[in-house]
């Protein structure tokens, strides 16, 4: 509301947004700042910070990256052929693909992350299977693969439903017009489809790596306690160590370079619309 | 002039809806022919159909003499200009007309000096860098020609190109096309529905209703020997009448028997008669055999747009002559004005201006074709 002749009810109807926006945005936001920046005695101090660049914690700041990153990559080849042939389907068609694309997300998080490890795990549905097949049980539960897996499956629904959009609203004309100026069909995806489709791309990206690399729950369930990912550590300064300042540095950094891989997404979506996070 | 384009016999339904009918069609080289008909008549089928954005269902399409029936769009050496130019939006002005000339790895430099070449045809030079969604309707259109044109096709397809822009851009922009195709010396395939465009611009009009040819040939031979009533009132105005053609060059309309030129009709036999508003002249009444009541007067600027009743029939005049409202006139009509048709579905359908209401001209046609479907 930067516009000052904004009337008395359009401010009326603003309210309870700003009221809202106060308590459960900026608030919290202000309390991450004071922990992060403050000793146990709430005296200002920049330890905190300061102890993430020990290289346990960078460690644990890479691998999240890593892990965050080939999660996406993985859900963006899939997501791609997905979202481009549901875009070209007849209307109806174009429904139900998308209704079954969604449904996962229509259960508890939780629940999906247990039926994983119910499916996966050493005496799991897959394994039952072989075994009474007379095969060797195969070890996939508690790898770097399964939290991969974990990742990919949650969070592949944020990556079609934006490339989805874009496609679907892509111009059939445009696709003539390359055509008809000499590309063949694969030359009409590189050189129209693919650019055109770029602002999707970058939403779906931020879409699925901002939860990817800040999760805690699916590298519990899948990853068991072999390594931590950041939002484990996190998680952990908060309910067993008690160390609510360096929780919340951690936080802060996290955020800090979550803003900042956006940015440099979003210089790459030719702030044509700008990512939805 | 060899038949560069040929359609054979062809035929093409959507959902069971036939929308080309058995069209015959040949487009020699060089030549600018347009396709005029009322919308939804098949004009931009009948273009996709050249282009290779549909295949018809029946009958062939030949290029240079090979049949192209499923040659795909990319390989064929034809290039189009969209009804709403479809410019790439994700690329500048530049990169728009340079689109099919990075697809022949053609060097930067080569590439850059036809562009530069391109645009100055189409008058857009210092446009290079622009948003083409930044451009206004012509110069959009502008871009979309450089683009088709740049890869040096052999033949141009324009669909109703100048459809969205005012009438003095549009007139401006008819005459610049012309001059391109004439000295680029490309093969114009254009499709519009409006005539005023169509008969300054073409060597060749092919007219088309409900998917079926009505006429081909030139722009004079179109207005001056309209086939049927369709084209007659398609084309410009006209005034048309019942008649017998009692022998050669002797036809009964309006209640009397008049001279005329045509010849080779069978004896008696029921015909439609044309006249233009502006072949008609206004006597004093008893001079000449034809004579009735002045209804309206209607001041045009170069003329008189006059609506005569003779006997319930209204009749347009167009004449530099004025006469007031209800007195009493003479028409006078010269043997080489009257043109003498078939009968076709379309008698009767057309030429008599009883509810002609000035103002609903361009709709009222339409409309009718719509009705008759
Ligand atoms: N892909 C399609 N599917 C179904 N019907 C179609 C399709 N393309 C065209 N038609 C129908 O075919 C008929 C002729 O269409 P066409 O576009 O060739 O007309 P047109 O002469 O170009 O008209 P306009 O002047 O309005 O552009 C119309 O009734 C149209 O609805
Ligand atoms: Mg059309």
């Amino acid at each position: 509301m930067k516009n000052k002749g904004a009337s008395l009810t359009a401010r009326l109807a603003a309210a309870p947004h700003i009221v809202w926006s106060v308590l459960f945005i900026a608030a919290p936001m202000l309390f991450v700042l004071y922990y992060a920046f403050t000793d146990k005695e709430g005296g200002f101090t920049l330890d905190n910070i300061s102890q993430l660049g020990n290289a346990s914690y960078l460690t644990i700041f890479m691998r999240s990256a890593a892990f965050a990153i080939v999660a996406t990559a993985i859900c963006l080849i899939v997501a791609y052929p997905l979202a481009y042939a549901i875009s070209r389907a007849t209307p109806k068609k174009q429904k139900i693909y998308l209704m079954l694309t969604m449904l996962p997300m229509w259960m508890n998080f939780l629940i999906r992350t247990y039926s994983i490890m119910a499916i996966i795990e050493d005496t799991g549905f897959i394994n039952t299977l072989l075994t009474s097949m007379g095969l060797d049980p195969i070890h996939m539960i508690n790898t770097d693969g399964s939290v991969i897996f974990g990742m990919v499956y949650n969070y592949l629904p944020y990556m079609v439903i934006p490339i989805y959009t874009v496609l679907s609203k892509l111009d059939t004309r445009l696709l003539e017009a390359s055509q008809d100026l000499g590309c063949t069909p694969f030359w009409t995806f590189v050189r129209v489809v693919l650019p055109l489709s770029r602002s999707g791309v970058v939403s779906g990206i931020t879409m699925v790596f901002v939860p990817s690399v800040s999760t805690f729950y699916i590298s519990q369930k899948l990853g068991g306690s072999n390594f931590d990912l950041i939002g484990d550590t996190i998680e952990r300064q908060f309910q067993t160590a008690y160390n609510y300042n360096l929780g919340a540095a951690m936080s802060l950094v996290l955020m800090v370079l979550i803003l900042i891989s956006m940015a440099v997404m979003n210089r790459y979506s030719d702030g044509e619309e700008s990512v939805v996070v | 002039m060899s038949r560069l384009i040929e359609l054979k016999n062809v035929s093409k339904s959507f959902d069971d809806a036939a929308v080309l009918r058995h069209i015959d069609l040949y487009i020699r080289d060089k030549e600018f022919v347009t396709l005029l008909g009322p919308s939804g008549c098949g004009k931009t089928t009948t273009l996709r159909i050249i282009g290779g954005f549909e295949t018809p269902d029946e009958g062939d399409v030949f290029f240079d003499g090979k049949k192209i029936n499923d040659l795909p769009p990319y390989k064929r050496p034809v290039n189009t200009v969209f009804q709403k130019y479809a410019l790439f939006p994700h690329l500048n002005v530049y990169e728009n007309v340079a689109f099919s000339l990075r697809l022949a790895k053609l060097p930067e430099i080569e590439i850059s000096k036809k562009v530069k070449e391109m645009l100055k045809i189409v008058n857009l030079e210092g446009f290079e860098k622009r948003d083409v969604e930044r451009l206004s309707g012509g110069q959009q259109q502008r871009v979309a020609i450089a683009r088709a044109l740049v890869g040096n096709p052999k033949v141009l397809l324009l669909d109703e190109p100048l459809g969205a822009l005012d009438l003095k851009l549009r007139k401006d922009m008819q005459v610049e096309l012309k001059k391109i195709q004439q000295r680029l010396g490309i093969t114009f395939v254009y499709v519009t529905h409006d005539q005023e465009e169509a008969l300054p611009m073409s060597d060749t009009v092919v007219v088309m209703d409900n998917g079926v040819i009505q006429q081909i040939g030139t722009p004079e031979d179109i207005y001056n020997e309209p086939a049927n009533a369709f084209v007659a009132d398609f084309i410009g105005e006209s005034n048309i009448l019942d008649g017998i053609m009692h022998e050669d060059e002797l036809v009964e309309f309006a209640g009397h028997t008049l001279h005329c030129v045509d010849s080779g009709f069978s004896k008696d036999e029921p015909v439609d008669v044309v006249i233009r508003p502006e072949d008609v002249d206004i006597v004093p009444a008893g001079t000449v055999p034809l004579s009735g009541t002045v209804d309206t007067v209607t001041f045009k600027g170069v003329h008189y747009e006059i609506i005569v009743d003779v006997d319930g029939f209204k009749w347009m005049i167009q004449t530099t002559d004025y006469a007031a409202p209800g007195t009493v006139v003479g028409l006078r009509i010269m043997p080489e004005e009257i043109h003498v048709m078939k009968k076709s579905k379309y008698s009767d359908l057309y030429g008599d201006y009883s509810t002609y209401f000035d103002g609903l001209d361009d709709g009222s046609k339409e409309e009718k074709t719509k009705d008759e479907k």
